[in-house]
């Protein structure tokens, strides 16, 4: 044995210089004789680890060894420690997360983490943070939470990573032990603690407000660290520990942003920061990076963005490449709060342009992206196509294409510009272009903008480019160059007088005929024939392109050509098929298929059975039938309506083969697969909107002059003072110049506002541009206009006192209780007021059902005592007094008989508030939202808009316009929303917009967090059904929950709390074991079957949904630990 | 997070793989050749990034080594490259002046100590004296253990 030891890697190893052949040779000879070995049951362990250890190389060496790794999975099981450490380095090299055996490696795991040995624990919480499948987490969560009070703390360290690990693959899992995570905050080895930052990064990432609490506990750890109080062994190359102070400053970026209180604990620690990174080391750097970026993120204070500055200069200048690079990067970060870092940097940028190494050039370019306005637009766009000429890599050509295609819409010149700088990027990005660039383009050109006449010229001048392109012979254009061409030649040639229209049929023929188009393709240049037949009376072409056609071995390409037979035939129908100009009209469609009425009324009459929609056919099913059924059903219920809500829309580009025929078919399809996918867009601009950002744009025009000329001065300026410079340096300023045209001091209008202060060629951009934006206006408008946390109370304060005398007193008596209680020290005084104002007004308000939701109360307000005044409370105890006062929102009648939750204000400025209550009706939650005028004046145009994640779905529309309200008004609006995707808390975003009289749209957000629970709903089931369907669902969660008492009772008492916390329908009690049912809404069921032994209850879920039971189940741990 | 680290010789023989992202058997291969590519064909004097997809690629040379990380958008790429070093500083006082060779022939150690090091994708431990002492401990024990049952029994 010894001696195949020594011997047999190193005749692999010298390999490496063999030929090919040779190798593959060796090491299959070599694998077949250890399979042979591995499957022979004498093998010994120990032989066997030799064998592994040579099938992790094969295996990296690129060839096959799947046959050892169950191998793996025994030898980690049965070896003894060095055997075991070579099993389970094995599994985690040749497995993966959703391998199947990893199964049988669970056991394993699971008795090595109880194991006295030391280094046994430490190799099964290594395997399981490095692959364990998400579905068997709860089997040793317990045992790694065990492991978190472990003595020693490499263990400690291990486990902590493990759970964050857990974290990052089942987040419901580990709610529950938050509370633990603060203790490995506070644990005494720096190395645990700094394990636990990973998982506080990543929850603070996700909830920032949070996690304010903690800000200080982070500047005293990082001052500490910084002051070298750690021990040496912390140390690299004498910085006392870089990556802890690394991922400290991560974590102050994400709770500082926006929050002047919390950004100023933490300016002190940063200053010293960046003055200790002194030593000329990259790991200094690394946190100078760091740094930088947190100063630019938190509140600005003047100083720091200075010395940030001047650091950031150190990176640009320095003649490192690395340090370079990251200097650029910064730089692009830094100049969204300050353009004019950018001038001081101008020359090293424009060397930096001429780089040799392309990610520097690239770096640049991105730079220069985020600096374009409308002056030096067509020399970055310049560059920038430069660039992707050079460039070979897919994911570089398109993320530039799109950059270009965005800044050409956004700031084109002229129209000339901005055809010919699209036909580069369509013949750049050749087929790596993504589908929405042509979309937007086409779009803009069919919708046109303000101009009349300005349209009609770009539309010819596309016309006229296109034709000329298609004159010269023997050139490849990408496919979706050639739609583009083809759809603007049969939409516009009429533009075009002087040509014929035959002409350009019969280069569109013979484009046709090149067997470089594809399919698709030929679908567009064929409609785009059939379009220009309706312009010329001349058919002596049509022949030709029938004969060709006609018999075409392509369905699709045939159809079109008889099609086209028919429509030139009858000239009317040719009009009204396809009108001139009318590309970006919408098509009414009866989507309800209204007018096969008849036809189904007559199959009924003739006895036919009525249609059932498909989730109604399974469920029948699944009652008729008896045996297992192991199909998941939730997944079918919840997808359905989705499905049916895609097929109704097409994009053009995203054609398939299919749904080009069953478009062509009918003639309103037609219409609909050359033009392009305009539902929604009349809608989005419309009449206000559109007028609105005519008069916008004209007063920026107005604006702009000035700054321009001051600026142009600024660099002639300098051009002169230069003038003795050689030619090459001439060149080079030259270029600066015409880049940073537009960036002086004048024109830093708004930073975070860059687009809007720029005049804007042409309206229409890509969504993405349109959300940054939004994001960007509000992100301008709350620092503008939302009033400081504090001085919340005062305005709601005068909410209350608008309201009838005898309401205000009652309230204020109210604000009295709660401002008593809220004196009294606790951790969290809104709970305590809360619950000191119920009992003190003895009035029967429904509380909040969903337990969390207290939490999220003291989490979203957590910085003030915001809700000791809140104004949902007064509110819903003055319900109870039929309000007067318009500004009060009162619950409609027909929802107060449901269950419903208290008002809640989620947001407010001086003009508006919107509060929201949530109703939890039978089929859906229904969020009411209450829209309350405060100013004097009218508000016009206000928009609520809910902005729907994945987890949601809305029944119908989530826009709600409201033309006019009335000062001191309260209009409402509802939103019926159901769970498709099971989770325990969902925050649902949106913002409102509105217009005070004459002055701009303002801009609102707002967040509600909602919760599993809020969709919970019982499932009124027999025992007998219950029986049937636990049957039928397949996924399902088991545990064990501690209970204190320990009285015949307690089952009953624990789940009647569940049944009126959670909403679940409780079907049957028998002895010790219960069962209960409910459905997450729309459809999604799951069973609980519970079975109390011993002062433990343990708990079995089975739902049809994977993810139900695990969140289902966290809720009722939180529900049961209560009690 | 690190996505993976690969280590491959000047020749473009892969040496050690630890990937921390699921992924194909097949993708693997993909990646690696075409990293390997990438890497090799850097002029010198280079930035030692480089964008690809949708992460950056680290790399790093140590005599016929290079050293090959891939992060993504969020990290830090002077601490990547860092990170990279205190590998090579740990594999250093393990094998006591590393060389390709020493990689080759206990490419198992090399795992161990990168384990010992990163857990899936994030840095566990950075301590040059409590990372070794891990590895050897184990070592220890493994070795007494071989002593034991070498031991004839009576």
């Amino acid at each position: 044995m010894q001696q195949i030891q020594d011997q047999a890697p190193p005749s692999m190893v010298k390999d490496s210089r063999m030929v090919e052949a040779d190798e593959e040779k060796l090491i299959k000879k070599e694998l077949a004789a250890l399979k042979e070995q591995v499957s022979t049951p004498t093998t010994s362990l120990k032989q066997m680890r030799e064998c592994l250890v040579r099938l992790i190389y094969c295996e990296m060496l690129g060839y096959e060894a799947s046959f050892g790794y169950i191998h793996a999975i025994k030898l980690a099981q049965q070896g003894s420690l060095m055997e075991k450490r070579v099993g389970y380095l094995a599994v985690s090299l040749f497995l993966n997360e959703s391998h199947e055996l990893l199964l049988l490696l669970v056991n394993t795991v699971l008795k090595d983490l109880q194991s006295t040995n030391l280094l046994e624990v430490c190799m099964a919480l290594t395997v399981a943070s490095q692959l364990f499948p998400p579905d068997m987490i709860p089997a040793v969560l317990p045992l790694v939470e065990e492991k978190l009070q472990h003595s020693k703390e490499i263990i400690r360290r291990k486990a902590v990573l493990a759970l964050y690990k857990f974290y990052l693959l089942a987040p419901n899992q580990v709610q529950h032990i938050h509370d633990k995570f603060r203790k490995a905050l506070c644990d005494r080895d720096p190395g645990v603690m700094a394990a636990s930052l990973h998982i506080y990064l990543l929850l603070i990432k996700e909830n920032p407000g949070g996690y304010k609490d903690l800000t200080s506990s982070f500047v005293t750890i990082l001052k500490q660290v910084v002051g070298g109080k750690l021990a040496v062994d912390f140390n690299y190359h004498s910085v006392p520990a870089p990556w802890l102070q690394i991922q400290l400053l991560r974590i102050l970026r994400l709770l500082g942003k926006d929050d002047q209180i919390t950004s100023e604990l933490m300016y002190d620690i940063l200053d010293e920061s960046l003055r200790r990174a002194e030593i000329n080391h990259n790991i200094t750097y690394a946190i100078l990076f760091e740094c930088i970026q947190t100063v630019y993120t938190i509140h600005p204070k003047v100083d720091l963005l200075e010395k940030a500055a001047k650091c950031n200069g150190k990176f640009i200048l320095s003649p490192k490449n690395n340090l370079k690079y990251l200097g650029l990067k910064a730089l692009s970060y830094v100049i969204q709060q300050d353009m004019n870092l950018v001038l001081q940097h101008q020359m090293t940028i424009i060397e930096c342009l001429d780089h040799p190494d392309p990610i520097i050039k690239r770096e640049t370019l991105e730079l220069l992206y985020r600096i374009t306005n409308a002056q030096n637009v067509a020399v970055i766009v310049q560059k920038m196509l430069d660039y992707l000429r050079q460039s070979k890599d897919e994911y570089i050509t398109i993320s530039l294409v799109g950059k270009v295609a965005e800044l050409a819409e956004k700031y084109a010149p002229t129209n000339e510009w901005f055809i010919q700088t699209m036909n580069a990027v369509f013949s750049v990005g050749g087929d790596m272009i993504p589908a929405d660039i042509p979309n937007n383009f086409l779009r803009l050109l069919a919708e046109g903008f303000d101009d009349e006449v300005e349209d009609k010229q770009l539309r010819l001048y596309a016309v006229n480019s296109y034709l000329a392109l298609l004159e010269k012979n023997n050139i490849h254009y990408p496919q979706r160059f050639l739609q583009v061409m083809s759809w603007v030649l049969g939409e516009y040639s009429y533009l075009k007088t002087e040509a014929k229209a035959e002409d350009i049929i019969q280069s569109l023929h013979y484009l046709l005929g090149k067997c470089s188009a594809s399919l698709e393709t030929k679908a567009w240049i064929f409609s785009a024939i059939t379009k220009l037949f309706r312009l010329t009376l001349n058919v002596k072409v049509l022949p030709e392109v029938l004969q060709n056609y006609g018999n075409s071995m392509d369905s699709c390409l045939r159809q079109c050509s008889f099609e086209l037979k028919q429509l030139v035939e009858d000239k009317e129908i040719m009009n009204t098929v396809l009108p001139l100009d009318e590309s970006c009209n919408d098509i009414v469609v009866d989507a309800s298929l209204s007018f096969l009425d008849g036809f189904v009324a007559d199959a009924l009459g003739h006895g036919a059975a009525p249609y059932k929609p498909h989730h109604q056919r399974q469920e029948e099913r699944l009652s008729q039938e008896k045996v297992l059924n192991f199909e998941p059903y939730g997944l079918s219920f919840a997808t359905s309506p989705q499905i049916s809500s895609v097929t109704g829309r097409q994009s053009p580009t995203g054609l398939s083969f299919n749904s080009e025929i069953s478009c062509n078919s009918t003639e309103a399809g037609l219409k609909d697969s050359d033009s392009l996918k305009l539902d929604g867009v009349k809608k989005v601009w419309g009449k206000e909107g559109y007028l609105r950002k005519k008069k916008e744009s004209k007063e920026e025009t107005v604006a702009s002059p000035n700054s321009e000329s001051d600026v142009t001065a600024d660099f002639t300026s300098t051009a002169e003072k230069t003038a003795g410079l050689s030619a090459e340096e001439q060149e080079k300023k030259l270029l600066a110049s015409s880049l940073f045209v537009g960036l002086g001091s004048n024109n830093l209008v708004s930073l975070m506002g860059k687009n809007q202060s720029t005049t804007q060629k042409f309206r229409r951009k890509s969504k993405i541009v349109e959300g940054q934006n939004s994001y960007e206006r509000t992100m301008s408008t709350q620092k503008a206009i939302a009033p400081p946390l504090a001085q919340i109370p005062n305005l709601m304060d005068n909410v209350l006192e608008s309201c009838n005398p005898f309401q205000e007193s009652k309230a204020m008596l109210l604000r009295k209780t709660a401002s008593d209680s809220a004196e009294v020290p606790t951790e969290e005084p809104a709970q305590e007021s809360d619950e000191a104002w119920n009992s003190s007004n003895n009035l029967k308000t429904i509380r909040a059902v969903p337990s969390a939701s207290k939490e999220s109360i003291s989490g979203l307000f957590a910085d003030g005592n915001f809700d000791i005044v809140q104004p949902g409370n007064c509110n819903s105890a003055l319900v109870a007094h039929e309000p007067n006062s318009s500004l009060s929102p009162g619950l409609p009648v027909e929802f107060a008989e449901h269950s419903h939750s208290k008002f809640e204000l989620v947001c407010a400025n001086e003009n508006i508030a919107l509060f929201s209550c949530k109703v939890w009706k039978e089929d859906c939650l229904l969020i009411v939202l209450f829209f309350t005028n405060r100013s004097s004046i009218e508000v016009t145009n206000a928009t609520v808009n809910f902005a729907l994640t994945d987890e949601l779905q809305a029944c119908e529309s989530t826009d709600f316009p409201f033309p006019l309200v009335e000062s001191l008004a309260t209009v409402k609006c509802q939103l019926c929303l159901q769970m498709m995707k099971p989770c325990a808390r969902v925050l649902l975003t949106g913002h409102v917009t509105y217009h005070l009289e004459t002055s701009q749209q303002t801009q609102e957000e707002f967040a509600l967090a909602l919760f599993l629970t809020d969709f919970i709903r019982p499932l009124k089931l027999t025992t007998e059904e219950f029986g049937h369907l636990w049957l039928s669902l397949s996924n399902d969660v088991k545990q064990n929950l501690s209970f204190t008492s320990d009285s015949p009772e307690a089952l009953t008492v624990a789940l009647r709390t569940l049944q009126q916390e959670l909403k679940l329908h409780i079907v049957d009690i028998i002895g010790a074991e219960g069962i209960v049912a409910c459905q997450l809404l729309p459809s999604t069921s799951c069973l609980l079957h519970c079975r109390f032994h011993a002062g433990i209850l343990s708990v079995w879920l089975r739902s049809g949904c994977c993810v139900l039971p695990d969140c289902l189940l966290y809720e009722c741990q939180k529900v049961i630990q209560k009690l | 997070m690190m996505r993976f680290m690969l280590l491959f010789s000047r020749q473009g023989k892969l040496r050690l793989q630890k990937w921390y992202t699921t992924m194909l058997e097949k993708e693997k291969k993909k990646i690696t050749r075409e990293l390997v590519q990438i890497v090799l064909t850097r002029q010198p004097r280079m930035c030692s990034f480089v964008e690809w997809r949708d992460s950056k690629i680290i790399y790093k040379r140590f005599a016929s080594l290079y050293f090959c990380c891939a992060i993504e958008e969020q990290d830090n790429e002077l601490l990547t490259l860092e990170i990279i070093h205190r590998y090579v500083e740990l594999l250093d006082r393990y094998f006591g002046n590393v060389c390709e060779l020493d990689i080759i022939f206990n490419f198992e150690k090399a795992y161990f100590i990168l384990d010992e090091f990163l857990i899936g994708g994030e840095l566990q431990d950075t301590s040059k004296q409590s990372i070794p002492k891990a590895i050897e401990e184990a070592d220890m024990l493994q070795e007494t253990m071989e002593e034991y049952m070498a031991k004839p029994t009576f």
